[in-house]
Formats: C-alpha cells, sequence, structure tokens
C-alpha cells in the first residue's frame, strides 16, 4: 500500500514555535504572585541531622513558608518507595535537600536557606562501589549497599554453560573497561512551579518526561487521596508509589513540551517540593535549578566497571562470554535496578552466543542518586563488548567487519534470556555501512544475510 | 607524529520498556469540519514525537498531517503514558494511535454509509474523502460526513486506543525472559586522526547505519541520529561528571567544565537508514532514539587503536588517556 504521509520528510509540527523562540517551556508560565523556592542542602556526604531549627529563617519578612521532612505526608518516594523528599535524619549525599523555603525573590529565599540552623554528626561515606561491597563497609542504607535480585545480590543471566563454552575454546580474552559517569546536560534545568487552586486542587506546572508515572508518585507523596490512609500501611500494602491510584483528579500536571531530556527528567526533582510548599503557603511556588545544582545534584549515568571473558574459536566465533558489572547507582535505587535489568538482558552484545553468563550489580554509594540517561545500561556494554570485539579481532588476525558478520544474530537465533530474535537486520546495517564508507567488503560477506544461518533469505 | 586510523562498533536495541507492561493510550477527536485533534499523554522532549505520531494518525485517517493537531499537555486533559523514555512513544504511543484512529475511521464510515447508502465495508477513505467502491462519482469528505454525523446524528466521533505489551518478568534462576518488543540495529564507523605528541585525537569521520524498522519521518529519524552522535561524541572524548573518580572532588559544575561538544566537535555525519520492519510496530517502526548515541564512542576508541596501536579501556579518550596509553604502552 502506498503510504501519503508516513515515511514522508514533513515538517516539524513544532519546528517553528521552537526555532522562533514561542514555545512556551515552565520557566515562561509567569503567574502573579508567585514566590521563589530555595533549599537547603547537605554539606556532607554522610551524617545524621542532629538539630534543625527554621524559626529564623521563618521569622525572616519576605519568607512566607518553610519546610522540612516534618511537612511531608509520605516521605519515602521511588520505584523502591524509599528516597526522602527531604531528609529526616540520615544523610546519604552531598546535596541531599534537608529543608526548602518559599520568600517573596530570590535573594530573600537564598538568605533564609543561611539563617536555618543544621546540626550534622559527620559520617565517613563510602563512595566506591568496589569498596561499599565489602561485608564490613559502612552502611549507605539500612537494608545493604547492594541491591538484592530476589536471593541474589546481582542479575544473573545464564544461556548454555560457559564453562563447557571455555573448554571448546581455543583463545580466551579477557578484559576490564570502565563507563565513566555522565550528565545529561540538556539545555533547560530542573524546573517546577505549583499553582494552588481554590478548590483544593494543585496544578503543577513540570518539565517530568513522564507525567503519569509522576503523578503517581505526587499522589503518593502528598497522600491526595480521599481516605486517610497512613503512609506507612500504604507503603507495606502495595510496596510502589506508582500503584497508588487515587487522588488523580486532585493534580494536574501541566507539560508535555520540555526542553531537552535525555532521562534527566524520568525521577522527580522538584514538583514534590513546590507541591509542598504551595499547600502550606496557599500561593504559586516556583523552583528552578542553578546549572551547578544540575550538574552535582540531580540524576546522572552512574558509572559502570564491567569485566568481559570471552572464549573465541580461531575463526572468530564466540562461543562463550562472562561479564562481570557493577553499576555505581549513588545513594537510592530509582531506576538504577531496572537500568542494571536492561544493561543484562543485552550485555553479551548483538551477536549469537550460545554460552553466556552474566552477573549485574546494582550498588549504592554516597553519591547523588544515578538513574537513567539515553542508553540505560546499553551504552556502557556497547563500549565495552565492541572494543573487546575488536581485541579479539586483534589477537585472532581477523578483520574486525569479519568478526562482527559471523557471529552477528540471524532470524530465530535466541537471545541469552531466550527470547526468538526477529527482524534481525544486523548484517544488512554492516553490509549498508560498508557501502556508504567506501570500504569493499570480501565476497562471501557481501553475500551473507540476516535469514537463518544455512537459509536463502 | 599524526596518524590515521579507522574504527567499527555495532549494537541493536530494544523499543520500549524491558520486560514489557508499560502502557500508553491515545484518543482521536474529528471535528465537525473533518480536521482530527490527537490526544496523548507522552511528552515531546526535543524528538518531534508531536510530528510522527500526527503523521501515523494522518495516514490512518486519510487526512491532510496538517490537519491534525496534537495535544499532550497536562494529566487532566490527556490519557495515560509511562512517559518518554525508553525508546518507546514511536512504538508503543505509535500503535495506540493507529488503534485510536481506526476506531474513529470506523465511525466515521459507519456515519458516511447511511449518506451514501452503502455498507461501511464498501467505502473507502483516502485523500480527504469517503468513497463508494467502484463509484467514484458517490462521495463526500471527510468533513462533509463529520458536520452531518455531529449535527444530524448527534455523534461525538472520538477513537480511542490502548497499547501494552504483556509484562515478562525474568526468572530468578536464569534471568529467562522475553523482554524486548522488538530489536533495532546499528553500526558505525569512525576515522581519527592521532597526534602522538599530544594525545589530540581529531574525529575526521563518523560513518552510521540504522535499522529503523520504517522511517516514519526519515528526516526526524536523521535528527536523532545526528544528536545521538553528538553525544557519543562527547562520551568518547570529553564527557566525565566524577573526573576524580570515585571521588566528588573538582566535579564540573558548569557547561564550561563539563565539555558537550559544540557543532565544531561533531564532523557531518554520515546516516544510512534500513528499513526491516517490526510485525507488530506502527507501520513497521521500531524506536531509535537511544540507540544512536552507543556505537559512536567504541568506534572512535577503535579506530584510535587502528591508528597507533594502543587500547583505551576508560572513556574518555581524553588526550592526557592517550599519551598516557602511549607511554605505558610503549608505542609513543
Amino acid at each position: 500500500m502506498e503510504l501519503k504521509v508516513v515515511g514522508h520528510r514533513v515538517k516539524r509540527y513544532d519546528g517553528l514555535a521552537h526555532v522562533s523562540g514561542e514555545t512556551r517551556f515552565v520557566d515562561d508560565v509567569i503567574i502573579p504572585g508567585t514566590l521563589t523556592v530555595k533549599a537547603l542542602r547537605s554539606p556532607v556526604s554522610k551524617g545524621l541531622v542532629r538539630g534543625l531549627d527554621t524559626s529564623a529563617a521563618e521569622a525572616m519578612p519576605g519568607v512566607a513558608g518553610v519546610i522540612t521532612a516534618a511537612d511531608v505526608p509520605c516521605n519515602a518516594y521511588g520505584m523502591v518507595p524509599e528516597q526522602p523528599v527531604l531528609v529526616a535524619e540520615a544523610i546519604r549525599y552531598k546535596g541531599e535537600p534537608i529543608a526548602a523555603v518559599a520568600a517573596v525573590d530570590e535573594d530573600t529565599a537564598l538568605e533564609a536557606v543561611t539563617r536555618i540552623r543544621l546540626d550534622i554528626e559527620e559520617q565517613e561515606p563510602v563512595l566506591d562501589p568496589l569498596e561499599a561491597m565489602k561485608p564490613d563497609a559502612p552502611k549507605v542504607r539500612p537494608e545493604g549497599n547492594v541491591y538484592m535480585y530476589g536471593q541474589r545480590p546481582f542479575r544473573q543471566i545464564v544461556f548454555g554453560d560457559v564453562q563447557t563454552g571455555f573448554k571448546e575454546a581455543d583463545l580466551i580474552v579477557e578484559n576490564e573497561y570502565f563507563h565513566p559517569s555522565m550528565e545529561h546536560a540538556q539545555l533547560e534545568p530542573q524546573v517546577s512551579l505549583a499553582v494552588p487552586e481554590a478548590s483544593g486542587r494543585l496544578t503543577i506546572h513540570t518539565v517530568s518526561q513522564a507525567l503519569y508515572f509522576h503523578l503517581g508518585m505526587l499522589c503518593g507523596i502528598l497522600q491526595m487521596e480521599p481516605n486517610d490512609i497512613r503512609c506507612q500501611a500504604w507503603a507495606a500494602r502495595t510496596g510502589s508509589a506508582w500503584r497508588h491510584n487515587a487522588g488523580f483528579s486532585d493534580l494536574n500536571l501541566a507539560g508535555g513540551t520540555v526542553g531537552g531530556g535525555f532521562g534527566a527528567k524520568n525521577d522527580l526533582h522538584a514538583d514534590h517540593v513546590t507541591a509542598l510548599l504551595a499547600l502550606k503557603t496557599g500561593r504559586p511556588c516556583k523552583w528552578r535549578w542553578t546549572r551547578e545544582e544540575e550538574q552535582l545534584y540531580s540524576t546522572y549515568r552512574g558509572a559502570w566497571r564491567m569485566t568481559i571473558k570471552d572464549g573465541v574459536k580461531k575463526d572468530g566465533r564466540i562461543v562463550a562470554r562472562q561479564m562481570k558489572s557493577i553499576r555505581d547507582a549513588g545513594s537510592y535505587t530509582s531506576l538504577n535496578a531496572y537500568v542494571v535489568d536492561k544493561h543484562c538482558f543485552l550485555a553479551a552484545g548483538p551477536y549469537f552466543i550460545p554460552n553466556v553468563y552474566v552477573q549485574g550489580y546494582c550498588v549504592y554509594t554516597n553519591k547523588p542518586p544515578a538513574s537513567s540517561m539515553r542508553g540505560f545500561g546499553v551504552t556502557p556494554t556497547t563500549f565495552a563488548t565492541e572494543v573487546q570485539m575488536n581485541r579479539i579481532a586483534a589477537e585472532l588476525g581477523l578483520d574486525p567487519w569479519e568478526i562482527r558478520f559471523r557471529n552477528a544474530f540471524r532470524l530465530g537465533e535466541l537471545t541469552p534470556t531466550g527470547r526468538v530474535v526477529s527482524s534481525a537486520a544486523l548484517v544488512e546495517v554492516l553490509q549498508k555501512l560498508a557501502a556508504q564508507a567506501g570500504v569493499d567488503l570480501p565476497a562471501d560477506l557481501k553475500a551473507l544475510t540476516s535469514a537463518r544461518k544455512g537459509e536463502a533469505s | 607524529m599524526k596518524k590515521k586510523g579507522i574504527g567499527l562498533a555495532a549494537g541493536f536495541y530494544p523499543s520500549g520498556m524491558s520486560g514489557g507492561g508499560d502502557s500508553s493510550q491515545a484518543l482521536v477527536k474529528i471535528q465537525p469540519d473533518g480536521s482530527a485533534v490527537l490526544t496523548v499523554g507522552s511528552c515531546d522532549i526535543g524528538q518531534g514525537c508531536k510530528t510522527v505520531l500526527a503523521q501515523m494518525a494522518a495516514e490512518v485517517l486519510g487526512l491532510d498531517y496538517r490537519l491534525v493537531k496534537v495535544v499532550n499537555s497536562s494529566t487532566d486533559l490527556c490519557p495515560l503514558s509511562m512517559g518518554t523514555f525508553a525508546s518507546r512513544v514511536t512504538y508503543v504511543d505509535g500503535n495506540a494511535v493507529i488503534l485510536a484512529a481506526q476506531d474513529a475511521k470506523r465511525i466515521l464510515l459507519e456515519a458516511a454509509a447511511g449518506l451514501l447508502e452503502a455498507a461501511p465495508e464498501d467505502l473507502v477513505l483516502a485523500e480527504g474523502r469517503i468513497s463508494v467502491k467502484g463509484s467514484p462519482d458517490k462521495t463526500k469528505t471527510i468533513g462533509e460526513v463529520a458536520g452531518a454525523a455531529t449535527f444530524g446524528m448527534r455523534k461525538l466521533i472520538v477513537g480511542l486506543g490502548h497499547y501494552m505489551r504483556d509484562p515478562s518478568h525474568p526468572d530468578p534462576e536464569t534471568g529467562a525472559c522475553d523482554p524486548f518488543a522488538t530489536l533495532a540495529w546499528s553500526a558505525t564507523l569512525a576515522e581519527v586522526e592521532v597526534d602522538t605528541e599530544t594525545g589530540q585525537v581529531d574525529l575526521l569521520r563518523l560513518v552510521t547505519s540504522y535499522d529503523v524498522g520504517r522511517a516514519i519521518n526519515p528526516l526526524l529519524a536523521e535528527g536523532q541520529i545526528q544528536g545521538g552522535a553528538a553525544m557519543g561524541v562527547g562520551a568518547a572524548f570529553s564527557e566525565d561528571l566524577h573526573p576524580y573518580y570515585p571521588s566528588l572532588d573538582f566535579q564540573p559544575t558548569n557547561l564550561g567544565d563539563y565539555a558537550i561538544p559544540t557543532s565544531l566537535d561533531v564532523p557531518d555525519v554520515e546516516s544510512v537508514i534500513h528499513e526491516c520492519p517490526s510485525s507488530h510496530g506502527p507501520f513497521g517502526a521500531k524506536g531509535i532514539g537511544e540507540m544512536t548515541a552507543n556505537c559512536p564512542a567504541p568506534a572512535i576508541v577503535n579506530a584510535i587503536y587502528d591508528a597507533v596501536g594502543v587500547w583505551i579501556h576508560e572513556l574518555p579518550a581524553s588526550p592526557e588517556r592517550v599519551l598516557r596509553a602511549l607511554e605505558e604502552q610503549g608505542k609513543s
């Protein structure tokens, strides 16, 4: 069937508005009487709050309200509901919010933050995941420093038998790779504007990439539900803020047009704080993070340490791949457990390998929480496995093209989770790359297809 | 001395959340004049989903793309979406939009059947008109049908769509599961020039090849490829949030110290799009938003080896790190 518009290079729906500056982002929403929000953040990576006195800040002219953990109806959120909106006692990272101020202007809000009296008992942080994994390491969280996948401290993927594969191999190639932490560096930082309505409802202008995801979380934090179920009882019953589904109509998340995300806005950063201050003051409250806050305290791609041990045949076929990957998750689970899962499912790369064993660890340290970033856990494994492919080729004296063609998934083969590969196209994608790059492939590689091995396409 | 080298990398990436279970809904309302309003809960984070979703709705409804308005502005107005991440919007929302547009089309054809005195299955909808098969003179515009349905038949023409892949949970022992909706494939070639005295690496050429299932809008697919390439170049050469890892010391606090590539750092990206349709993707499409950032860095690192014979095992491949590798591996 001939398609009339799908597949055509039509102009961007919102292109003209974007390039002419007409698009209205959250920071462009101006509501008279809006208060400016600033946060008191922890100066230390780990410690206990021993004293917190906000009275001098609250007494300042121009300050409309100050919130602390005591003002948060349910002070635990996230995929695993564990992250506090504001620290009650245990500080787990430098920059963690402890209190927030709403004032008539930015100068007053900043001044008020300095007048909050904070006593901290500083503790020894653990910043290196390898240290955090040791049994006697200081605890980032009371539950332990490693996320538990069921009974195991790692996600395990078992496909075939790697030991048998290593015995069949002509050569073992083992290397370690490191992918650093990365910042999304999206242009629009975290911004939130919460506007209370006379009805008691709240509209939050948000930069969220995931409106409904955050709607559920905010309903859980604010306990905006018709009946009065106490937070602890509710959390134990459902196990997740997302499952809370009462009170959606009490909150309106207004957004949908986001000034860059790359995963930076899949976690709540500011909306819960502005919502609480708006409910407390009865006035619109806006929090716009500075670039420095964004760099230092927002979520980011956590660092990865990956070890790969491959068993290979002389012709370049990989017959066994064993991987151990350690994700530095920072101080809270956020989306890290999912990031590690995705990493493990795809860790062995776009190749059919008959024997695969993957261990993926999600380790807590006293850094700000890492979370999602474009490519989730696949970006680091693509780096590791693709450099590894060239190392194998170099050791065997093979061409880097050939080793990829030899191992590329074909239709009907199984991934390490036992998933059948359909719509396979790596062979064709490589052939088209070679053609575009002016690389003249040998005739046997040019003739390959993604059809099942031994079958014509 | 300056030495040139070529490097290769390949990859694959799923569309939608790994493990499934992530919903998107869509709602297509046909206005009394025959134009359409498409409502979805996913955000446009710059990637252009409003454009491709409007294209899909327009295709199903036989409408001019410019007559489809897209609303995604709030949870009060818009139906459920898990969000804009996991390369999921083109695939998951796209399928929901097709279902919603087909639903609206069914209502339109039922209304037209009465007006044109023909069975709905004997009608064709194309280029803004509904006509009786074999009788091209028995025809009405979508606007005429929508107006008659609204004011004459007291109808509200709204099509609804909900798409979700069933959840698949990994086996706790083996990890066995069916986590992916569909897989897209990629390969990248990089050519670099390494200055062996300074460790400076210049990226001379970046060629990419992507399977996108079907490019709903090739212009926007190329935009994703260009943007992802820039992010990959940043990962390869300059971006490190914790330069003294695992310590937090000297963490960059601004975009001067945390150097993302500028247009001067990224060569013109040559991109080839391959279309190997997914049997369940919308019009065959797969998501490519994220995978475009994955291959450039390993391709560049492999090109550095090809040029000067040293392996870089830690990103970024900064001049300091390349120079150290040259010294340690005895190639300088």
